[in-house]
């Protein structure tokens, strides 16, 4: 398997691309550095002790009044914005990678059945999708979101926040998984290897599962990456607009949409910071997509 | 073409249906009409004579009926806030939303068309890789931190624009209140429209370039050469009208994505019109009138899609075929 990979155009064609090798170590970086908050990070955004109101929208360290035991300033509550940051992050990240797995998992169980064996449920549940989809998912999410927060309460709605937006943002994402994953069934379901599958006798489930899934994963790998974009922004999007993460337990969003207010006061760290590394985030997972696109180049839909 | 009509038509109103149940089902359960009407201070006995008179105590269907007939003659409930019929607060709301939209719309017409064919015609130039290099930037950028990091530079720092709200206003034929036509207006609407564009451009610059090089690749455009036409006609004429059609259609599709923008983009520079309208009534509780939004932005949206699909499958006859089963 490893020797396979060393070998494959994937690779050659990656260490081709400096961009893609830049975006690369970028995104892994990141990854470690979330990974790793509790270790790294100066301070514990969540431990109420070690925060001094005393010492809120201190600036950045270069700057008049900057400390060094905050190299990115604070805060309105005196919380140091480099450590709020890498815990948002990771908080941004879990939600975007939860919500990926979450609408992954449903899109190809959906587009999977639908495309080789396709019941009434099924076409139902595509149709769905394309309605879905032609809302665009980001105003469903707002939707459902709203709509959500209604139904629990703010303070409940809070207390649930991770778990409700993976289900919300999965929930709006899942159609571009069915279609993506249907479109590729339709056409793998005509070769040959299914029909010898099928004349063997081997029940439908298993030709699903063991023989035409493996033959959709690179269309799948492709949106995948775009998607964990996708769902980081649509968390973005909804923490700013409030129906999202709280700010006591902030995402990147969050953390922007509390320094919003002291941006007219001059202290644009606060926003500008946790903006500029969901920027970078999200822009190297797309940066990627756009080569796995490339390399892999599976048929995609337009604009899709 | 007949049976693509119904067909479209049917799977209209059973969208609308099920988004106005969820509505409904959403009013039905967390919404307080007796409130909505007369506040909390009345005595019970009051607000069961009210409840029963407003039907509260009907079976649900009867209820989800009553609402849809409501619904239908225009009435889509009353907001708590605002103590108006909700469908008059945001046909009040809607005129600034529109104007961000087509200001938007007009950014995003006037500087994609002619990025997109550039960069399909001259792929290798130092210009089109400028442009698509910064539109894969421009959308990883969210709008509210477009939106932000403007206010801050050109209105915090620089001074030059004003950042919230629409300034001043002029009454248009009597009911549209209009920023448009004041060089106040003018002013206010400058960023939010920048801000509203900048992640729907790269978008389209992106669709009309891929596009644009399909078109060039192809036979009939080859022929022209061959011709001897001359260049900038056999671009514009020849290959470029043949981009329009899938445009326009991932165009009519991305008006959800414009509408979920603008609830950003209003929020952030307080713009006045239905989206921070939206934003504002989830965090009051005002049941009604989001309830109203929801239903009146799905019925803007079916509506605007089942025509932009049949005037499709009437330019089109392979999409009403492929369609039959």
């Amino acid at each position: 398997m490893w020797k396979k990979f060393l070998a494959s155009h994937f690779l050659w064609s990656f260490k081709r691309d400096w961009v893609a090798m830049a975006s690369a170590a970028v995104l892994v970086l990141l990854l470690l550095a979330s990974l790793l908050a509790p270790v790294i990070a100066p301070h514990n955004p969540y431990d109420g002790t070690n925060v001094d109101i005393m010492e809120a929208e201190t600036p950045p360290v270069w700057m008049e009044g900057g400390t060094s035991k905050f190299i990115l300033g604070t805060d309105a509550q005196g919380r140091g914005i480099l450590s709020a940051m890498l815990y948002g992050m990771r908080t941004s990240l879990m939600i975007g990678l939860g919500a990926v797995f979450l609408q992954a998992f449903m899109g190809i169980l959906i587009g999977l059945f639908s495309g080789y064996s396709g019941g009434k449920l099924e076409a139902f549940l595509m149709r769905l999708a394309d309605v879905q989809l032609s809302f665009s998912t980001l105003l469903v999410a707002i939707f459902v979101g709203a709509i959500f927060q209604m139904v629990f309460g703010v303070a409940s709605y809070e207390q649930m926040a991770v778990p409700l937006l993976i289900v919300i943002i999965g929930f709006a994402e899942w159609p571009q998984y069915a279609r993506t994953v249907r479109a590729s069934v339709l056409a793998e379901k005509k070769k040959e290897y299914v029909e010898a599958a099928r004349v063997i006798g081997l029940p439908a489930r298993r030709i699903m599962l063991r023989h035409i899934l493996p033959n959709t994963l690179s269309p799948v790998l492709v949106i995948s990456t775009v998607q964990v974009a996708n769902a980081i922004m649509s968390e973005a999007a909804l923490s700013f607009l409030g129906f999202g993460m709280p700010v006591t337990r902030p995402s990147l969003g969050s953390l922007i949409k509390s320094g919003f207010e002291f941006i007219f006061s001059g202290s644009w760290w606060i926003t500008v910071f946790p903006g500029i590394l969901l920027v970078v985030l999200i822009l190297v997972i797309n940066l990627l997509g756009d080569f796995m696109r490339e390399a892999l180049n599976p048929k995609l839909y337009k604009g899709a | 073409m007949f049976a693509f009509l119904i067909r479209r038509l049917v799977q209209a109103v059973l969208v609308m249906l099920i988004i106005s149940f969820i509505g409904f089902s959403l009013k039905h359960a967390f919404g307080d009409p007796v409130r909505d009407l007369v506040g909390v201070s009345v005595s019970k006995e009051e607000r069961d004579k009210i409840a029963e008179k407003l039907g509260l105590h009907d079976p649900v269907m009867v209820q989800y009926v009553r609402f849809l007939k409501n619904a239908l003659t225009g009435d889509l409930g009353y907001s708590y806030f605002f103590k108006k019929p909700a469908l008059d607060v945001i046909l009040s709301k809607a005129p600034a939303t529109l104007e961000l939209v087509f200001a938007a719309s007009l950014i995003i017409v006037f500087l994609s068309i002619p990025a997109g064919v550039y960069a399909a015609i001259r792929p290798r130039s130092f210009l089109s890789r400028l442009i698509m290099g910064s539109s894969i930037v421009g959308v990883s950028i969210p709008v509210f931190f477009t939106a932000i990091m403007m206010i801050y530079i050109f209105s915090v720092e620089l001074h030059w624009a004003p950042s919230f709200g629409r300034g001043e206003l002029v009454t248009l034929f009597g009911f549209w209140p209009s920023g448009l036509v004041t060089l106040d207006g003018l002013e206010h609407l400058i960023m939010p429209s920048i801000a509203l564009s900048s992640i729907m451009l790269p978008l389209f610059i992106r669709l009309i370039q891929a596009e644009m090089m399909e078109a060039l690749q192809s036979e009939y455009v080859k022929f022209a050469f061959a011709k001897g036409l001359k260049t900038f006609r056999i671009y514009m004429v020849h290959a470029f009208k043949n981009t329009l059609l899938p445009v326009i259609t991932v165009g009519g599709v991305q008006l959800g994505t414009m509408i979920a923008f603008t609830i950003l983009t209003e929020t952030v520079f307080n713009w006045q019109g239905m989206g921070a309208m939206f934003v504002e009534a989830v965090e009051r509780g005002d049941t009604s009138l989001l309830v109203a939004y929801l239903v009146f932005v799905g019925m803007v949206f079916i509506v605007v899609n089942t025509c932009v699909d049949l005037v499709y499958g009437l330019v089109n006859p392979m999409v009403r075929v492929a369609g039959r089963k």
